[in-house]
């Protein structure tokens, strides 16, 4: 693809053609900022970018934007994540920019999860854009400099644009329309939903392939190591979204408890070495959800590090 | 029309306990329907007061009135000569009728017998649901006759989200994902290239956001 349009080292990784590796932190439900910077230490050599989630799971969280500063601080790459759950386009557009006056060039466009899972669930929710309006919103800051209102913005936010993509989710049939939806509204990077059926997401990516839309945005596979037998039991039946195949469950309760995080490990090595054979992956984050400490050794076993200076 | 619900007996005795005289006004409209508010419910609420009152030893006075309307002054006007036999008025019609009710009756205490819920419709006996969010710019024609800002938990307008499992919303799996049945819907009309039409990022000032709303008609205005 064509040469970066942002200073964002995602960015240029993606486009010299190199398989680009991030991975995600959850901000702390405190003001600690060791917190966020611990597990930053743990994976900054083997990954390109690092997520910072905006208040995940509903769940009120030290903010999004300050633990990216924390992270621009320490001289790394942070992806914002920003949901349109809990801010109006005022508060959206406000904090784009305060985002981009410390030169955070990364952004990933996100609904949010509903507020009934978090701690605020008497709460109101927003919802003023959804996240294929964010994503245009951004992409007009950006390419037009101006705000949604028009006027122009002084230096405007120079951000590689972002957002997820669940190939898992129902109906399935417009799960590749849905990613042409999010391309058209000017997305660049797709980060997608935990992969577990390979199958399913292998007839995802040719379908995307078929319609050309692996040309038009770097898809990055996503991939989360399971820790035991009863987390991918959890993942299959109760979060939304997610498709655990049966034999995973069975491979990871066929091993000794004491074994099972390791296997959990393999299999994600396993599925990162078959992705990589994929056409059209141009990447992989790697959300270790509180694990971030085995990331390396994910990287390193895949054969992704040591990872491209840009 | 505008689905309301029962507010439990004991918040209405708390709203009513100190008065003497009160006044239990239905409305034959929305709330008759959804069976929280009409002639049928004002009697039964005015039994249960009688009952509890006089098991309290206070003395209450309480009557039952119900209204064609009390979001038209034409009807609210029927109570006109009675109204100040009380010192209170138990509206059980929505939260337009309750607030008419009390700007018609200024120097009597006007107390809502109902919840209002929404806007919806009578799935079957004992269910309704909501359908619209009187949003003030109807988006149905590109929906599928489908709304996502009253049925979509998210008000998305290029959804589904990623919660979406199974048709299922991820707030609860009785219900169903509104964007599921958009596209359904787009589907059996062979439309579903519609489905890739962005929607672009909408004018709230017609919704709640742009403050309290009114619609005027000259055309009508006598």
């Amino acid at each position: 693809m064509s040469e970066a349009k942002t200073p964002s080292k995602l960015e240029k990784i993606l486009r010299a053609g190199h398989l680009g590796v991030t991975s995600e932190c959850g901000p702390p439900r405190g003001t600690d900022p060791d917190a966020i910077k611990k597990k930053a230490e743990l994976i900054k050599d083997h990954v390109d970018a690092i997520n910072i989630t905006d208040n995940q799971t509903s769940m009120t969280r030290l903010c999004s934007l300050a633990s990216c500063i924390h992270l621009k601080l320490m001289g790394l790459e942070p992806i914002l994540q920003m949901v349109t759950r809990d801010r109006n386009r005022i508060a959206l557009q406000s904090d784009i920019l305060g985002a981009a006056s410390f030169d955070i060039h990364n952004m990933l466009c996100l609904t949010g999860d509903h507020q009934s899972f978090g701690d605020c669930k008497q709460g109101q929710n927003v919802h003023d854009l959804d996240s294929m309006q964010l994503i245009q919103t951004v992409r007009h800051m950006r390419d037009e400099g101006k705000f949604l209102g028009g006027d122009d913005i002084k230096r405007p936010p120079n951000m590689f644009v972002g957002a997820a993509a669940n190939p898992f989710a129902d109906p399935f049939e417009i799960r590749v329309p849905r990613l042409a939806k999010k391309i058209a509204a000017g997305v660049e990077f797709i980060q997608t939903q935990c992969i577990y059926n390979l199958e399913k997401f292998e007839e995802w990516m040719r379908l995307a392939r078929e319609r050309g839309l692996t040309e038009k945005v770097f898809i990055l596979a996503g991939l989360t190591p399971m820790k035991s037998a009863g987390m991918a039991k959890y993942m299959k039946n109760r979060v939304p979204g997610m498709d655990v195949p049966d034999e995973l469950v069975k491979r990871l309760a066929g091993v000794p408890k004491e074994k099972q995080a390791q296997e959990g490990i393999d299999i994600c090595v396993e599925s990162i070495q078959r992705l990589k054979e994929m056409e059209g992956v141009k990447g992989f984050h790697i959300m270790a959800i509180e694990w971030e400490e085995k990331v390396p050794e994910i990287v390193e076993r895949t054969g992704l590090h040591p990872r491209p200076k840009n | 029309m505008i689905v309301a619900d029962k507010k439990p007996i004991e918040e209405i005795i708390e709203e009513v306990k100190d008065h003497d005289k009160i006044l239990i006004l239905g409305c034959n409209e929305c709330v008759t329907v959804c069976e929280a508010g009409g002639k049928k419910e004002v009697g039964v609420l005015a039994s249960a007061l009688r009952i509890y009152f006089l098991n309290q030893g206070k003395e209450m006075k309480i009557d039952e009135r119900t209204l064609e309307r009390q979001c038209d002054q034409e009807y609210l006007d029927e109570i006109r000569d009675v109204a100040d036999d009380y010192d209170a008025i138990l509206s059980l019609a929505c939260g337009v009728g309750v607030q008419f009710t009390a700007e018609q009756y200024f120097s009597r205490p006007v107390y809502p017998g109902v919840n209002t819920c929404f806007l919806g419709a009578t799935e079957e006996r004992g269910l309704w649901t909501e359908r619209c969010q009187a949003c003030g710019q109807c988006v149905l024609a590109s929906t599928g006759g489908i709304c996502p800002i009253s049925r979509c938990a998210k008000r998305i307008l290029n959804g589904p989200c990623g919660g979406s499992s199974n048709g299922k919303c991820e707030i609860s799996k009785e219900l169903t994902c509104a964007w599921h049945l958009i596209v359904e819907r787009l589907k059996s009309l062979d439309r579903l290239d519609d489905y890739e039409k962005l929607f672009p990022i909408k004018d709230w000032s017609t919704d709640r956001a742009g403050g309290p709303r009114k619609v005027v008609r000259e055309d009508v205005q006598l």
